[in-house]
């Protein structure tokens, strides 16, 4: 049979490719390297690092990983890698990772908070954690016992924290960092769309004629996918547009056709700008032209708004560590300064900056807002209504307030923005809207991220192939462990809620626990968790696969409480960081390829792998840690009655669970992981695919004999426990729209994105074409909209509720009126500069890992302030030396950057937050979107002066 | 008398020569020694440096310049407040470089590009000349320093795998001047791009901030002293698409116009009168 | 006890220079900067090495004027004032050197200078010119390539490379070898200072009435051939190879010998006779 010409460049180039060096290996090179695989096992996995997903394959030998290659079948990345993804191989093998849990002692050999870390066994260290975990129980109940979580947990260890906490501890102070970075993305999801997650995928890529990024690095921070984009741009330069909308220049700008510098938070002005465009030049909204697709609107979408005095997420008065309030302005733990912006969680005056903006809502400039907590409270309203909130988004007032580069020209801006929204609106023209933290960082990123949704709605250019607002992930199991497996302190698996009682009877169902053990109050997120521990009522806290001390804002008071209070920290890792050394007890953590494991990326896609290698020392898997701390409680301790702060009440639930079968003794390891269930149905099975040939540390123990909890060599517990706790966990989604595969499936394949139907992946949810839900919820119709969060709603107009009624709203998506407001704190005299946080491509969040690795290092050794020529000669600083940065938390010492990968416009710094010598989070601002609670990383005022 | 004086004489002769054929013998072995001394090519000079042969020459190895950049205010540690090891070194045994001479290694210590170039203005022998790096209006300009030029070698550089990487291209201090991105279609892969580094001479300084920051495990990436990382196209052809072109060129030696090739050696005479074989 | 003063006055001076040198390295100070070849004092007085400056104008290039200014105030401070004093009281290579021949002494090694018949002294005047001539066949300053003074202070400095060897070289040399070899015979440096120092105003000056004739002086004297005048009359020590180090002032029980200042000398033997 003859190729044709171009099958058979095709062919040719996959040939040279799957060489992966390719050219001019010279062939005795070439059969070295054949020889050297022989002693080698290849074995697929996902990548350790961002929220992309790309599949790798990992070569072990003599029980050490000893190289990798990224995966060509796997659909992301076809093999490809961006450099982190290039060291997997490398992150495990750091010289200090910890290999034996380590407890502050004193010289007896005691615990002690002031005492210095050595080696205990870990009988002693769980001795230790039962004793603080029941000190903080009988303090302060389950609020007192807490977890800072993660979105780089495996699906399994995420499950099996949240079970033990939320069943066991019946404790919701487990929250993960995923709260610093999707947060306002899934509140986004659940007021929109009534259900979490992108309607689309990666596919939108290559299908879509224009990308417009929206405070978001890709370059950087999405390698991979912006190696598509830059493809997709590549493959039709004149048709395909890419424009970047961002507070500072950075390398996702050298492929925009235009790029739109705007300042901090006047994002929401720009999305209301597109939207007024939208309905203003609509012939429905006064205009002359068809714009506005009137039968998808009407069909599919309602409108709404909620309550704009919502506060900034910070503290509020009255509460513990903000009392006294003192006549110099300071008030308890928090300096005059500091108050200076915290005060405006409880009331700011109108700017005249945002004044326009709110004259709809019924605000005037000078008028001050009474703000009360944020809340989720929102409700429908009419079109006229709605057009009438974006009535004050003209191109002038927009161009005034959101020109982020002082050297622009208005004409300029204007124009750019024009021809963006010409971008938007041009029929047939597929868009694709990507952000990643510069939306959902932001104290309005709910807000900012349900108009994003407007734009495409309107234009009916959502959960359409090519086309929609897609949310990027910044973790690599933010979407698969945080936000699917629900390890937040306000939901359970599979978008239930803690708070909704059906939800926790279901849950208390599926976990074999007595019904009203479950608590329904989900409010510790984890700046709350952190100011539980400042308040003194969170007294036992455990750090799960995150660096909860280097990685939230103000983060000096949290330190500082650890340190000082009387409390009890815990901190897993795999190396030693910022957490471990404020921590009072660190306990060694199997790291990713040394376990079990599973992750779900950005576009629903579940991927799994098997343990390559034993883990280093006696380091064992978060887990194994979770299960063993459950040996160590029992019914009688943990499900007696408890009174919450708010006076609510927690049944003692005893007696029924002696109904259920068990007794006062029977331990929660017995109840949540080794019940009958469990051991029934997920027998080891040592000699079948997928576990033959594969460790499994957990559940047979190894060859290391780790001497375990109860001081006996740890033999496993004799069923295939990551099976038992992904099929239980994957049960709460089946037949929800939430369907993953069977555990065994994942094995075989390069991941599926859910819902898995038939064994069929959904590329496009919502849309009836793609998503087999969407066809049984609207038959013979193009969408649904069935997520079924907040699907009835009152009436009312932008001022309030007129009609408390509900009026369900099936199968509809929203749009919502939100104004553009002020930060609470922008800079002022004082405090002259904008400072942005966030990370570069090198480095993986707090450099735990990639600091590690030498050639990470030694490409970007220490974290840049970058700023702006003009700024630097104006404050008397040249390029190479020290400033301090300062703000109205603390300072820290960064060395000046004028040139290089991020330009910032006058008046803004950018300092990258991987490296803890140049601690940036002790001079951020923990304030939050009110709404999500996700800290605002991107905005605070600073001072910048030669150190 | 006279034979004692004959023989002073010519024992005079004698350890004359000797002395003169001694110092020859020495003269030749330290040329000897020195030339292979200075041999040492592959070197990386400090911004401003004159052409190797000429630097050699002035270079009167008095330090100044490595202390200048140890020294300058902005290479102090963020925590110590302690100065970092300095760019330049000193050439030392073993360095295998003339001995005392400034030069620098990018891969451990690149140059950092000061605005200030604190290393150049100290320079006491005109070895490292003020002039070649200040600009029209009289201020120093490190973007005209000539240190080196980097040179990607492809096989081993792996964003020609297609993997993302650019680390050097986020690295150069003159991002999307000296080195650029070019961008590819992945046929592989069907669905990604190539994000290539090149590297533009008329711009690189040679500082070598890219060989540092490399991730490979020998650089794919590194800085080589200008003339051994370019060629040169012939005088004899200017771009006709390109004005400036004959700048390059400059003005020919007119000496060298004629050519001579094997073929050509002889003169027509004696080509014509060899008898063609027939 | 023998006296040392003049023995601790020139490592103090030795030690006092280098210590400056390596601080303005090290620790940014801004007293003398850069090393022998050419320094900055002050931060704004230039200093150059003569020798090193006829090498760098040999290769033929046209050196700059700081160099050149710096090279006529080392010339005219050791031409007026210092005499050879270079070798004894700056260069730190004669602390390498007393050692060895201090060494010498002590494991008595010889008592008398051997003739070396291709030794002589006069070798470092035939190398000094050879080293020009060099610098200009091979287009680099020819002593400063292997100069172990420099390398020495550069190693001091910079930190030492395999360059040590030579300095370990020139020790054994010295030791094993020729008694004051490097200093007394080779260093096509000391040659140059020789030559400049000749007719400076500070000379050592010998009291015949004084002198027992023990020869201490003789024995410590690196140079002893400038002392032909010990136990013979009362005159300055006016050879340019002397470095006016001073051992054999401290050494003389007898106050025979003394610093002066030339002129005056002159007078006083004029007076004496």
């Amino acid at each position: 049979m003859a190729l044709n010409r171009r099958e058979f460049l095709k062919s040719a180039a996959a040939a040279s490719a799957a060489s992966a060096v390719g050219i001019a290996v010279p062939s005795n090179l070439q059969a070295a390297a054949n020889d050297a695989e022989k002693g080698w096992r290849w074995d697929k996995a996902a990548c350790r690092f961002c929220g992309t997903g790309c599949g790798i394959m990992l070569a072990t030998k003599g029980g050490k990983i000893v190289a990798v290659k990224g995966d060509p079948a796997a659909p992301v990345n076809r093999g490809l890698n961006c450099i982190k993804g290039y060291f997997n191989a490398k992150i495990m093998y750091g010289a200090d990772r910890l290999k034996t849990p380590l407890l502050r002692m004193n010289d007896k050999g005691e615990f002690d908070k002031k005492g210095k870390f050595r080696p205990v066994s870990w009988q002693r260290a769980f001795d230790e954690m039962e004793k603080h975990a029941k000190k903080a129980l009988k303090e302060s109940g389950p609020e007192g016992v807490a977890v800072f979580a993660s979105g780089q947990y495996t699906i399994m260890e995420g499950y099996a924290a949240q079970k033990m906490m939320k069943a066991g501890f019946r404790s919701n102070a487990i929250d993960p960092n995923a709260r610093h970075c999707m947060a306002s993305a899934v509140v986004g999801f659940y007021q929109t769309f009534g259900i979490d997650e992108p309607s689309g995928c990666y596919d939108d890529i290559e299908i879509t004629d224009t990308i417009v990024t929206w405070g978001s690095n890709m370059a950087e921070m999405h390698p991979i996918l912006w190696s598509r984009v830059t493809d997709r741009k590549l493959s039709n330069p004149d048709k395909v547009k890419v424009v970047n909308i961002q507070t500072y220049t950075h390398r996702t700008c050298d492929l925009g056709d235009f790029n739109i510098i705007f300042s901090p938070n006047t994002d929401l002005a720009i999305w209301n700008y597109l939207a007024r465009e939208i309905v203003y030049r609509d012939k429905k909204g006064g205009g002359k032209e068809d714009i506005i697709d009137w039968d998808f609107v009407n069909k599919h979408m309602v409108f709404a708004t909620g309550p704009v005095n919502i506060g900034y997420g910070m503290r509020r008065k009255g509460e513990k560590s903000l009392t006294p309030v003192r006549p110099d302005g300071s008030a308890g733990k928090y300096t005059a300064k500091e108050m200076q912006t915290i005060n405006k969680e409880m009331e700011k005056k109108i700017s005249a900056k945002e004044a326009p903006a709110l004259a709809p809502f019924g605000k005037k400039e000078g008028e001050v807002l009474k703000n009360t907590p944020g809340t989720l409270k929102h409700w429908e309203i009419s079109f006229e209504d709605y057009k009438k909130s974006l009535e004050p988004y003209t191109l002038d007032y927009v161009a005034k307030i959101a020109k982020g580069d002082p050297n622009e020209s208005l004409e300029s801006f204007k124009k750019k923005l024009q021809m963006l929204a010409d971008l938007y609106i041009e029929k047939d023209r597929k868009v694709v809207s990507f952000w990643t933290m510069g939306m959902n960082q932001h104290t309005r990123g709910t807000w900012v991220n349900t108009l994003s949704y407007n734009v495409h709605f309107m234009l009916n250019k959502q959960a359409k192939p090519g086309s929609g607002a897609f949310s990027l992930t910044g973790q690599p199991s933010a979407c698969g462990t945080a936000r699917e497996v629900g390890t937040f302190c306000h939901r359970l698996p599979a978008d239930m809620m803690v708070k909704n009682p059906k939800h926790r009877a279901h849950a208390e169902k599926v976990w074999g626990v007595p019904a009203g053990t479950l608590n329904p109050v989900g409010n510790q997120h984890i700046m709350k968790i952190h100011r539980d521990i400042e308040d003194g009522v969170v007294k036992f806290a455990w750090v799960n696969v995150c660096n909860a001390y280097q990685d939230s804002a103000s983060a000096k008071h949290w330190i500082k409480a650890a340190r000082e209070m009387d409390n009890f920290i815990v901190t897993s890792d795999g190396y030693p960081g910022i957490s471990a050394m404020v921590s009072d007890l660190v306990l060694p953590s199997a790291m990713i390829y040394e376990k079990w494991g599973a992750y779900g990326n950005a576009e629903r896609r579940t991927q799994h792998w098997r343990q390559q290698v034993l883990p280093v020392g006696d380091a064992m898997s978060d887990t194994w840690q979770w299960v063993e701390f459950a040996k160590r409680f029992t019914v009688k301790d943990l499900w007696g009655p408890y009174t919450l702060r708010n006076g609510k009440k927690l049944p003692d639930v005893r007696k029924d669970a002696k109904k259920m079968g068990y007794n006062d003794d029977t331990t929660m390891y017995e109840i949540l992981f080794a019940n009958e269930k469990a051991k029934k149905n997920y027998p080891l099975k040592p000699n079948e695919f997928p576990q033959k040939g594969f460790d499994n540390s957990e559940a047979m123990g190894d060859a290391r004999n780790v001497v375990g909890s109860d001081g006996k060599v740890f033999k496993g517990y004799g069923f295939m426990i990551q099976e038992y706790l992904f099929e239980e966990y994957a049960s709460f989604g089946r037949g929800h729209g939430h369907d993953l595969a069977p555990f065994n499936v994942y094995h075989k394949v390069r991941g599926l994105k859910w819902p898995v139907v038939d064994g069929k992946e959904t590329q496009w949810r919502f849309n009836v074409k793609y998503d087999p839900y969407a066809a049984k919820a609207n038959p013979g119709g193009d969408f649904a909209f069935y997520g079924p969060l907040a699907k009835a709603l009152p009436k009312g107009d932008l001022t309030g509720i007129k009609d408390k009624k509900k009026k369900p709203l099936p199968n509809k998506a929203k749009i919502f009126a939100r104004p553009y407001m002020d930060p609470p704190e922008m800079p002022d005299k004082e405090y002259d500069t904008w400072l942005c946080t966030g990370r570069v491509l090198e480095h993986w969040h707090s450099g735990t890992m990639t600091m590690r690795v030498p050639e990470l290092y030694r490409a970007v050794p220490e974290a840049l302030c970058y700023m702006h020529p003009n700024d630097a000669k104006a404050k008397g600083v040249k390029r190479g030396e020290l400033v301090w940065v300062e703000s109205r938390r603390g300072k820290v010492k960064a060395r000046v950057e004028t040139r290089g990968r991020n330009r910032p416009p006058q008046g803004l710094v950018f300092v990258p937050w991987f490296d803890e010598k140049v601690f940036i989070n002790k001079v951020c601002l923990d304030a939050t979107c009110p709404m999500s609670k996700q800290t605002d990383f991107k905005k605070c005022a600073v001072k910048i002066y030669k150190a | 008398m006279a034979k004692s004086s004959d023989n002073s004489r010519r024992k005079f002769m004698a350890t004359t020569l000797q002395s003169v054929g001694l110092t020859a013998f020495a003269g030749v072995l330290w040329s000897g020694y020195s030339a292979e001394a200075k041999a040492a090519k592959l070197v990386l000079r400090p911004p401003g440096a004159l052409p190797e042969e000429d630097f050699l020459k002035a270079c009167i190895k008095c330090g100044l310049c490595a202390e200048a950049c140890v020294n300058r205010d902005t290479n102090v540690d963020k925590e110590t407040g302690k100065q970092r090891p300095g760019t330049l070194k000193m050439a030392k045994g073993g360095d295998h470089k003339l001995v005392g001479t400034p030069f620098f290694t990018p891969r451990d210590v690149p140059c950092y590009m000061c605005d200030d170039i604190p290393c150049v203005p100290v320079c006491p022998s005109g070895a490292l000349s003020e002039a070649s790096v200040t600009d029209e209006k009289g201020e120093l300009d490190i973007k005209k320093a000539r240190m080196g030029l980097a040179v990607v070698h492809k096989e081993s550089c792996v964003a020609f795998w297609g993997l993302q990487c650019d680390a050097c291209y986020r690295a150069c201090p003159l991002m999307d001047e000296a080195i650029s991105l070019e961008y590819q279609k992945n046929d592989r892969t069907g669905k990604h791009a190539f994000l290539l580094p090149v590297v533009h001479s008329d711009v690189c300084t040679g500082c070598g901030l890219c060989e540092k920051a490399c991730v490979t495990e020998k650089a794919a990436i590194f800085v080589l002293p200008t003339d051994y990382a370019t060629g040169k196209a012939g005088d004899h052809y200017v771009k006709g698409w390109d004005k400036k072109d004959q700048l390059r060129v400059g003005d020919r030696d007119m000496d060298k116009i004629e050519t001579k090739t094997k073929r050509s050696e002889e003169t027509p005479v004696d080509y014509l009168n060899k008898e063609i074989a027939y | 006890m023998k006296k040392i003063k003049y023995l601790l006055l020139r490592r103090f001076t030795q030690i006092g220079l280098l210590v400056l040198y390596f601080g303005a390295n090290a620790y940014g100070w801004n007293i003398l900067k850069g090393t022998f070849g050419s320094s900055v004092l002050f931060g704004v007085i230039p200093l150059a090495d003569p020798y090193t400056t006829l090498q760098v104008l040999a290769t033929g290039f046209v050196i700059g004027s700081d160099v050149l200014l710096g090279a006529a105030i080392i010339t005219l401070f050791y031409f007026v004032i210092g005499g050879r004093a270079f070798c004894s009281w700056v260069c730190p290579i004669n602390m390498v050197t007393d050692l060895a021949n201090w060494l010498r002494r002590v494991l008595k090694l010889d008592k008398e200078e051997v003739n070396y018949r291709f030794l002589k002294r006069s070798v470092r005047y035939w190398l000094m010119v050879l080293g020009l001539i060099v610098s200009a066949v091979v287009g680099v300053a020819a002593f400063e390539v292997l100069s172990p003074i420099t390398i020495m202070q550069r190693g001091i400095i910079f930190g030492f490379g395999a360059g040590i060897s030579v300095v370990i070289a020139i020790f054994l040399f010295d030791l094993f070898g020729v008694k004051n070899g490097w200093c007394g015979h080779v260093c096509p440096l000391g040659a140059a200072y020789s030559l400049i120092g000749q007719k400076s105003l500070i000379r050592v000056k010998h009291d015949h009435d004084a002198c027992t004739a023990c020869m201490e002086c003789k024995v410590v004297c690196p140079e002893n051939q400038v002392l032909w005048m010990i136990n013979k009359e009362s005159v300055s020590v006016t050879d340019g190879e002397c470095t006016n180090c001073g051992r054999c002032i401290d050494v003389c029980g007898d106050n025979a010998l003394e610093f002066g200042i030339r002129a005056m000398a002159q007078k006083q033997k004029e007076a004496t006779a």
